[in-house]
């Protein structure tokens, strides 16, 4: 695995609350207290199942929420610049030529009245980052074949394209202005297989050509342990857990991330038997009291209904957030995904 | 599995769809090869996984088996009996043994009926249970199998109020009333959370001990196949390319295109991250098949003969084919 530790920081999250106002109703705690660090030429992977404040995040970081969304608290530092306390204008300035961003669903992303190339050079024009109109073109061409798209096909249209294509097109109107950061909200979920292999590949070849730092949105646990280097897992607005990917797959410590890896099949075991885990997700304006995953907890206990656990840290590189971690009990490994697996390679 | 009548044998399936033409002087007619010569048994109570990217003609195939497309060519024999052609009361008799499980819980169930009137429908239009008395208990009892417990619970809402594990468990409901001899269960799970698949697929897996229910199982996903189904099919381009039991496929793949499907399924576990082979390029028009063996323009280990002749569908090891020229 490739070592990240000394690479400069580029994104870090603090402490960041995001609630979502609905009136004559309580507010709901979309995100509550999340806390990450990105570097540069790191892949992060934000995994949870649906409802669990992904999406939010992703949106909060780009301060591209809708109308009824509202940051309450936090930092989001880029680069030393808290990009919650820029204007409108200046926020403007950082989108697209630092952060920018690979939409969910590429079949619907594209204008389907313009032709590709025009979609990609908009971008470029929207944000200054080229004026010329003939170095425009040029960029875009390097665009295209930067994602494996031949220059010819620039004057075709979405619905020429196939689905693969799209989301290329898609990852190369990301890069028009050549961002540090790339936020890649499932971008290979409505994909086949095949293709999304072609896509994980393209992405990881942009990260190392480029030195692009991703955060990897996903609900497919398969594509984190193949794409990213370090995990955040959250469940109903908050971070389960947050560790190397390593970690997450092969010692997790939260129930909630151990279920999870239960219930995901795996083709390399397939005798096993896949467990679900019972209940469903919380309601964000009908929060349990204490700990967000109690009521679908294994290991439940007295104090997990009453009080909320915060985030503890086990060594310098992995969080917890549950009231057994805190007591150093450390749940027992059986319940484990990989018992006994420590050793291999 | 076992000696006796398959419940549902295909012979040579073929249904193509024509294509309109694009000019006034187009001469040829041209046809989507949606199906193309597909043979494969089902036996009673098995699982069989058909798995292949989109467009490779499963949900046609699926469509044709349940007589929603007519077969251009080909036999389907419904517990021995010829039901290709079947129409009216034959048809809608034949009909209530094969029930359909869909894709999408959140579109298939009408959000202006409750959940007892949408398990009792089916009842109604087969005319099967004519007193409210009678059609109650077969509804309670289906919604009770597919684990909607205690089922009064479930009958007077609406599926607006159902997360969508506990619609699909509607959906299915829906198809057990009948009591169908067999499920043909398409992507039933793909719009479903993680936590929330594997509650489905042990349900079916428990239908079928239970009460004997053969499931065809159609998904891209190898993964969720893995675990419930007793053998695989693999499709490409309107074509089985290779059929056998789950672990024979999984340990040791005989097709190409197999192959490349397993290396490229993500295996959630960063210290297995592996040689992939990926696929260039994309599946061809299944208008213009290519010439001899349809997967030679992306198999990696093509010969030229391969462009020349189609290969033959043979039995590699015992119970295991496939169709290639290279094993």
């Amino acid at each position: 695995m490739r070592s990240l530790r000394q690479a400069p920081v580029l994104l870090e999250v603090r402490n960041l609350n995001t609630d979502f106002l609905t009136p004559g109703e309580a507010p709901a705690h979309a995100l509550a207290d999340i806390n990450f660090t990105l570097r540069e030429g790191e892949v992060l992977g934000i995994v949870g199942e649906s409802g669990c404040g992904k999406t939010t995040l992703m949106l909060s970081l780009m301060r591209l929420l809708p109308a009824n969304g509202r940051i309450t608290s936090g930092k989001v530092n880029f680069m030393n610049t808290d990009l919650l306390s820029l204007s409108e204008r200046e926020m403007g300035d950082v989108r697209w030529k630092n952060v920018a961003m690979i939409f969910q669903g590429a079949m619907n992303a594209l204008n389907p009245v313009h032709t590709v190339g025009r979609q990609i050079a908009e971008a470029i024009i929207q944000h200054n980052y080229i004026t010329d109109q003939k170095l425009v073109t040029d960029r875009v061409v390097e665009l295209l074949e930067l994602v494996g798209i031949g220059a010819e096909r620039k004057d075709q249209y979405p619905h020429q394209y196939s689905g693969g294509m799209r989301q290329r097109a898609m990852i190369a109107m990301a890069l028009a202005c050549n961002p540090q950061v790339v936020i890649a909200d499932e971008p290979t979920t409505a994909l086949d297989v095949m293709i999304q292999a072609q896509i994980l590949e393209l992405l990881a070849k942009l990260r190392d050509k480029l030195g692009l730092s991703i955060l990897f949105v996903t609900h497919d646990l398969g594509v984190v342990a193949e794409m990213c280097d370090t995990v955040l897992v959250m469940y109903g607005g908050v971070t389960a857990e947050y560790a190397d990917v390593d970690t997450i797959f092969n010692t997790p410590q939260h129930p909630y991330t151990q279920e999870l890896l239960r219930a995901f099949p795996d083709l390399t075991r397939p005798t096993e038997k896949l467990v679900s885990i019972p209940g469903y997700p919380p309601r964000l304006n009908a929060l349990p009291p204490g700990c967000r995953f109690a009521p679908r907890c294994p290991h439940v206990f007295e104090r997990c209904h009453g009080e909320r656990p915060s985030l503890h840290p086990l060594n310098g590189r992995h969080f917890a957030s549950c009231h057994l971690v805190e007591s150093e009990s450390t749940i027992s490994p059986e319940t484990s995904k990989f018992p006994g697996k420590s050793g291999e390679k | 599995m076992n000696q006796q009548q398959p419940i549902i044998e295909v012979k040579n399936l073929r249904k193509l769809f024509p294509v309109q033409k694009t000019t006034l002087w187009d001469k040829e007619e041209k046809f989507v090869h949606a199906v193309d010569d597909v043979s494969f048994v089902l036996h009673h109570g098995e699982v069989l996984a058909l798995v292949g990217e989109s467009g490779c003609g499963k949900s046609t195939l699926a469509l044709t088996l349940m007589n929603l497309e007519t077969p251009t060519e080909g036999q389907i024999f419904f517990e021995g009996k010829d039901v290709t052609h079947l129409s009216g009361k034959a048809l809608q008799t034949m009909r209530r043994h094969i029930q359909m499980v869909f894709q999408d819980p959140y579109e298939s169930l009408n959000p202006t009926m409750t959940i007892g009137d949408i398990v009792a429908e089916p009842l109604v239009v087969h005319r099967l249970a004519p007193n409210q008395q009678e059609r109650d208990a077969r509804v309670v009892q289906a919604l009770e199998d597919a684990g909607l417990k205690p089922a009064s619970n479930f009958m007077h809402r609406y599926p607006h109020e159902l997360s969508g594990g506990q619609r699909q468990r509607v959906v299915i409901a829906g198809a057990l009333v009948l009591e169908p001899k067999v499920l043909l269960a398409d992507e039933p799970v793909s719009m479903l959370d993680v936590s929330i698949r594997a509650e489905i697929l042990n349900l079916l897996a428990s239908l079928r001990e239970t009460r004997g229910i053969s499931v065809l199982f159609i998904t891209h996903d190898l993964g969720t196949v893995a675990y419930f189904a007793d053998r695989i099919a693999v499709m490409y381009l309107g074509r089985i390319v290779e059929l056998g039991e789950t672990l024979a496929v999984l340990e040791r793949p005989l097709h190409p295109y197999t192959k490349a499907l397993l290396s490229v399924m993500p295996v959630p576990n960063p210290r297995l991250r592996r040689e992939r082979i990926i696929l260039q390029g994309e599946t061809p028009n299944p208008i213009n098949l290519p010439r001899g063996c349809r997967f030679h323009p992306r198999c990696p280990v093509a010969q030229p003969h391969c462009q020349e002749t189609d290969p033959a569908w043979r039995e590699i090891e015992p119970r295991h084919f496939a169709a290639c020229h290279e094993v």
